[in-house]
């Protein structure tokens, strides 16, 4: 019975329905898009990678919860992006340190001299 | 552990020792000491080959190994020799080793420079023990790379322009190459990558046409095939005298060996049949090679253009197809790589006197430098196959080789190569009346002194070499001539 | 009689010695290296000579001995080239005559080129080139032949040239060596041709009669001729070359810019013949299998030998005289060849040939080393700066006078007889051509009168300093080579040498001998006439034949033609474009290639603008339209 159908409807013992959850991912996925599309600070732009990447894990605990309740897989993907995602903030936070005492700021424009 | 990988490890030896060397002395020490080494173990090499033939071995390949590398793609480290093999690894010793006294004053950078040169010489070594297609084009890749280097850092004139224009025509080629060794390998069925197993499988006709012409061309582009010959004046023109030696010497010869070694040995259905088109590119490039050289005035253009008609002649008598033929090509290429690497130390050395390399600026320096003069007419004359010099031998082979084919299409090409001999008459004899005789042009030139001792080393060395060959060819040619036999046995 | 390799070895060690250790030798020390070398060969090829005319005749034929042969160079299963030593009637005459002039001329040497710089050169180069002479002469085969053809060419190359510093001289060297070239390409394709259907380089195959080896080469046509024709056509341009033959001549007058020895040597008694040595030494194929080759060898000898007889009139540097005057005499020797047959009385022209080469050898020879003589005193070789020299240089005036007489066929002096029975020959071939052969005999005559009286009497000449009497050195060899001259006549030549190889006895032909004495006496007259007193004078001729003897002195502009050819067409047209093309065409295209690739890259920079939020807005579409395509299509 478990098909895509199942989806909409709302699981025994559950008070809250699976697009429910949906919907806040999505809302976040897409406001991480577009503060990474249209913020000029660079620092913004991290925290909007952020957002899409919490997006993401989001939505995998839930379908772990909801597609395979006895199994943990999704829960320990959800920690490991959490987990990578702090290394990379940090990794990020020095290059923006960086770029902020070559530059005096953190603007995002100021980052085009790498190109060939 | 097979004796003939000392080729390829002593180079790497000498590397490492380069490594730890701390100066000027210790480097030309480990050189010297080095490249010795490579001479008496490549005289030992051809005296255990000579002592293995006359003892009745009949394997095409000698003192074979083969070591798994990786054994999905049936790459294996596989290494062997026949009679062409040693002579092209004894002609590489012996102009690793000139080469060596020739940079005696390399400067700077002297440590890099031979480093980088041993490098070279690794692939070339390398390239000419490998039975197996992918440790060939191994080697072969690792000889290119270093060329780019030496060129672009040590070299004199437009060296980023020429060195750049070497390494992307060379890797442009070694690409298509790349591809006919993949295409050999699979429409063979993919069971092996060694030569010596792969002359027993016949390649389906259609397949052959394809991968003959990659294969030959990929091989023909070092070999200065017409018109793929320009990287090399230019590169030669620019390079330091001991890569120009090492490069128009041996690299080269690299072309004409592997395009017999991989394209006509493995497909000899395809070569019959694709020959005439190869071959009026080579007969034209011998010709257009030898025209070119006489509108020229820089030494190093004259003589690269000559080395262009020269192993265009190599790649003509390739493809002639016959025994003597191909015995007289490996001759040309020995001959050739043993002259042009003369020519080239003896222009470096001018060089390094006169501050010009253009021979209107020049005159009557036979009397200021009359060991350099008459070292430089003889390498002339050698060049225009003078009898006694071993052009002539490499030559005469070659076309009588190529008059044994009976039709009239090879006979007219024939007869056009043989021109060459008129022409590189006049190229030669102009540069030498233009540079070396006459009264003296520039009076800034009476003041220059005459060989040193390293660069006499070096010059007679290969004199002799060129005098031996001319005058006592008989063993090598008979060497040469019984590893085709058992080729073209093997390939029929 | 392997002793004979000896010849070979004596010079060859002597060259190299010289050429090693040229610098730390004393001139002395060189010549006498050079010199004992050349006198132990020649008492050698003397005893070998000897030796071979007294071994027994095999039913009164000389036979072919090899008593040294090795093989050299293998090519293919059956050709191969070997080094070795053949001995026959033309080889053994060929040595004596070789060894003799030779060590004539190292001892002039010893005199001439006293005290000159390069004096151990000289001597290695004079030594290497006998080691080539005699090489050829000795060849057991024609790849060894070509092999010291090209060796002979070389040491001539290098002796011409030996004055390096001049530029006329490098000049001439170069010109002698490329003409020469030139024409030994076409040996060489014709010994490709040769040797490819008779699979065989070795003379003894070649000549042993044997038919059926030709089978193959005669049943084969190209272009309306056979491939024998072609083939034997072909190694005679090489004959041509070397013997400066019209229009391949034009090389040998400017050789004369080397040492006057090497002149006599090389380029009038020696190298310049090997071409007659060459058809000689192929005679029985010629005569068999290809008469119309011999035929054109004939036409082209009797072209060439007016030819050049009637340039010969009109120079005045008396080294280019005896130049053309040895192109002349060449062309006698290829005409007789050219209309012998092969047995008894029709094979005269050839034993006339060799005869005539013999005895052109020694008087040639003799009146070089005279020149050289006259030229040493009086440090010019113009003409007009000489005259009345006979007073002060008696031996030279009368080994010269000896020459002279022998060339214009006086009896009795040896080119006498020999140019008697060539024109015997002709006459009995074809009438037209014996007179036409009888004017340039004439003209010969002539001109070497002129020559002799323009130089030994004439106007009295004022000199810068009186000239004299050479050393001993210089006077010993003239004395020596007019003794042949004098008497080599009386040399049974047709009882050694001959078509056949059997005994030929020479019957004199009165009325030819009367005519032909009758014409050079006349010559004589009118040439003492003209010049005896008064000098040379370039303006003689009468206004009629102003335009022919301006045109003749300018060698009929053979040299100008081929200057047009070389210069304009080949090295300003050919080469150029040739050297355009590589630069323009094949060269510009592999740069237009790295030019097209850098545009490209150009243009596509633009797109990587470094802004990362441009790029994210790319991704974002890129993945929208992707998901789109999946779903919708």
């Amino acid at each position: 019975m478990n098909t895509m159908g199942d989806f909409w409807v709302v699981n025994a013992g559950a008070a809250v329905p699976v697009v429910a959850y949906q919907l806040v991912s999505l809302i976040l996925f897409f406001a991480g898009i577009y503060g990474f599309l249209t913020r000029r600070n660079i620092m913004m732009m991290l925290i909007s990678v952020e957002l899409i990447l919490n997006a993401a894990d989001i939505n995998f605990a839930v379908f772990n919860r909801y597609l395979y309740p006895g199994q943990m897989d999704g829960m320990f993907f959800a920690l490991f992006t959490i987990a990578i995602a702090a290394c990379e903030t940090a990794v990020a936070i020095a290059i923006i340190i960086n770029v902020y005492r070559n530059f005096g700021n953190a603007d995002v424009d100021n980052l085009k001299k790498m190109k060939g | 552990m097979n004796f003939l990988s000392l080729f390829v490890l002593l180079p790497l030896l000498m590397i490492l020792t380069l490594f730890m060397t701390s100066n000027r002395k210790q480097v030309l020490g480990t050189m010297v000491a080095g490249s010795t080494l490579l001479v008496i173990l490549s005289a030992f090499l051809a005296y255990r080959y000579m002592a293995a033939r006359s003892d009745g071995a009949t394997d095409p390949m000698l003192f074979t190994a083969s070591l798994s590398w990786f054994e999905p793609l049936h790459i294996r480290y596989a290494v062997g020799v026949d009679g062409v093999s040693v002579v092209m690894l004894c002609l590489t010793s012996l102009i690793v080793f000139t080469g060596t006294f020739v940079s005696w004053k390399m400067a700077p950078l002297t440590k890099e420079f031979f480093l980088w040169y041993c490098l070279l010489a690794t692939g070339v070594f390398g390239f000419f023990i490998s039975t197996d297609l992918f440790t060939l084009f191994l080697f072969y890749e690792t000889a290119l790379i270093p060329m780019y280097l030496l060129i672009g850092v040590w070299g004199t004139g437009r060296k980023e322009y020429a060195a750049m224009k070497l390494t992307l025509m060379l890797m442009g080629s070694s690409m298509i190459l790349l591809v006919g060794i993949l295409g050999i390998y699979f429409s063979s069925g993919a069971t092996s990558m060694n030569i010596t197993d792969l002359v027993h499988i016949s390649i389906p006709l259609e397949q052959q046409y394809l991968f003959f012409t990659l294969t030959f061309f990929g091989f023909g582009v070092l070999g200065a095939l017409f018109p793929f010959h320009t990287w090399s004046p230019d590169g030669h023109a620019s390079a330091p005298t001991a890569v120009s030696m090492l490069h128009a010497g041996v690299l080269m010869k690299l072309g004409g060996y592997g395009s017999f070694r991989v394209a006509i040995t493995l497909m000899p259905e395809a070569a019959e049949k694709l020959s005439p088109i190869f071959l009026v590119l080579t007969a034209i490039g011998v010709v257009y090679g030898a025209l070119a050289a006489i509108r020229q005035t820089d030494l190093k253009y004259i003589n690269a253009y000559s080395s262009v008609s020269h192993c265009n002649l190599v790649l003509f008598a390739i493809l002639m197809l016959t025994q003597t033929a191909l015995t007289g090509a490996v001759l040309q290429m020995l001959s050739h790589g043993l002259i042009t690497a003369l020519f080239f130390a003896l222009i470096g050395m001018i060089y390094s006197r006169s501050h010009t390399r253009l021979i209107t600026d020049m005159g009557g320096l036979m009397k200021i430098m009359p060991f350099l003069g008459v070292g430089f007419v003889v390498a002339g004359l050698s060049n225009i196959g003078v009898p006694g010099f071993s052009g002539f031998v490499a030559e005469m082979t070659i076309f009588v080789g190529a008059f044994e084919n009976d039709d009239l299409f090879r006979r007219i090409l024939t007869v056009a190569a043989v021109t060459s001999i008129v022409i590189g008459a006049v190229y030669i004899l102009r540069t030498i009346g233009k540079f070396l005789y006459g009264p003296l042009q520039n009076p800034e030139h009476g003041k220059l002194d005459d060989a040193r001792w390293y660069e006499r080393l070096a010059v007679i060395t290969l004199v002799a070499a060129i005098i031996y060959l001319g005058s006592f060819p008989t063993g090598i040619s008979a060497m040469i001539n019984d590893s085709f036999s058992s080729m073209l046995q093997v390939a029929r | 009689m392997e002793y004979t390799l000896l010849i070979l070895l004596f010079p060859l060690t002597s060259f190299i010695v010289l050429g090693l250790f040229s610098n730390r030798l004393s001139h002395k020390a060189a010549g006498i290296i050079g010199t004992g070398a050349l006198l132990a060969m020649t008492l050698l090829s003397f005893y070998a000579a000897w030796d071979y005319f007294t071994t027994p005749k095999a039913e009164g034929f000389y036979q072919t001995l090899i008593p040294f042969n090795t093989p050299w160079l293998h090519m293919g299963s059956h050709l191969h080239i070997d080094m070795g030593i053949l001995l026959d009637p033309i080889s053994v005459m060929m040595l004596v005559v070789i060894s003799t002039v030779s060590l004539m001329v190292h001892i002039y040497s010893l005199g001439y080129m006293k005290g000159e710089k390069g004096f151990q050169r000289y001597y290695g180069f004079l030594s290497l080139f006998t080691f080539s002479m005699m090489g050829l002469v000795l060849s057991t085969n024609i790849f060894q032949m070509y092999i010291f053809w090209e060796l002979v060419g070389v040491s001539s190359y290098l002796l011409i040239g030996f004055y390096y510093t001049r530029p006329e001289a490098v000049a001439a060297s170069k010109k002698a060596f490329i003409v020469t070239r030139f024409a030994d390409m076409f040996f060489l394709i014709g010994i490709l041709v040769l040797s490819y259907y008779t699979q065989t380089f070795d003379f003894g195959t070649l000549m042993s009669g044997n038919e059926t080896i030709f089978q193959h080469a005669l049943s084969t046509r190209f272009l309306g001729a056979s491939a024998l024709v072609w083939a034997m056509a072909l190694i005679f341009i090489g004959g041509a070359g070397k013997s400066a033959l019209f229009p391949l001549h034009i090389w040998l007058p400017d050789a004369m810019e080397g040492p006057t020895p090497v002149s006599a040597l090389i380029h009038a008694a020696t190298m310049v013949v090997a071409g007659v040595y060459l058809v000689a030494r192929l005679f029985p194929i010629y005569v068999a299998f290809t008469p119309e080759v011999l035929e054109g060898i004939a036409w082209v000898g009797a072209f060439t030998s007016m030819f050049a007889a009637v340039i010969a009139i009109v120079q005045t540097d008396i080294k280019r005289v005896l130049a053309f005057s040895t192109i002349s005499q060449i062309g006698f020797m290829m005409v007789a060849l050219g209309v012998s047959k092969l047995e008894g009385h029709e094979g005269l022209g050839y034993m006339a040939s060799l005869f005539h080469l013999f005895t052109h050898a020694m008087f040639k020879a003799l009146l070089f080393l005279g020149a050289g003589s006259i030229i040493h005193a009086v440090h010019s070789n113009e003409m007009e700066r000489m005259g009345g020299l006979r007073t002060y240089m008696p031996v030279t005036h009368l080994t010269f006078l000896v020459a002279c007489l022998s060339i214009a066929g006086i009896p009795p002096f040896s080119g006498f007889f020999s140019k008697d029975e060539i024109l015997a020959a002709i006459y009995g071939y074809h009438t037209g051509l014996g007179i036409w052969m009888t004017v340039a005999a004439g003209f010969t005559a002539f001109y070497i009168f002129r020559l002799y009286f323009s130089i030994f009497w004439g106007k009295q000449t004022q000199y810068a300093h009186t000239p004299h009497e050479s050393p001993r050195s210089m006077t010993f060899p003239l004395i020596f080579l007019a003794i042949p001259t004098l008497l080599g006549g009386f040399i049974p030549f047709g009882h050694f040498v001959t078509a056949n190889r059997s005994v030929y006895t020479i019957h004199p032909d009165w009325p030819i001998m009367f005519i032909s004495v009758l014409v050079s006496l006349t010559a004589i007259f009118i040439a003492r006439k003209m010049y005896q007193y008064a000098g040379t004078k370039t303006g003689e001729a009468s206004s009629g034949l102003k335009g022919f003897q301006k045109a003749a002195y300018h060698r009929f502009y053979v040299d100008e033609v081929y200057l047009f050819i070389t210069k304009k067409i080949l090295f300003n047209g050919i080469a150029r474009a040739f050297a355009w093309f590589d630069h323009h065409v094949v060269d510009g295209s592999i740069n237009g290639l790295a030019s097209v690739t850098d545009w490209v890259s150009i243009k596509i920079r633009g797109f990587q603008s470094g802004e990362i939020q441009w790029y994210a807005y790319i991704f974002l579409f890129g993945t929208l339209l992707i998901t789109a395509l999946f779903l919708f299509m």
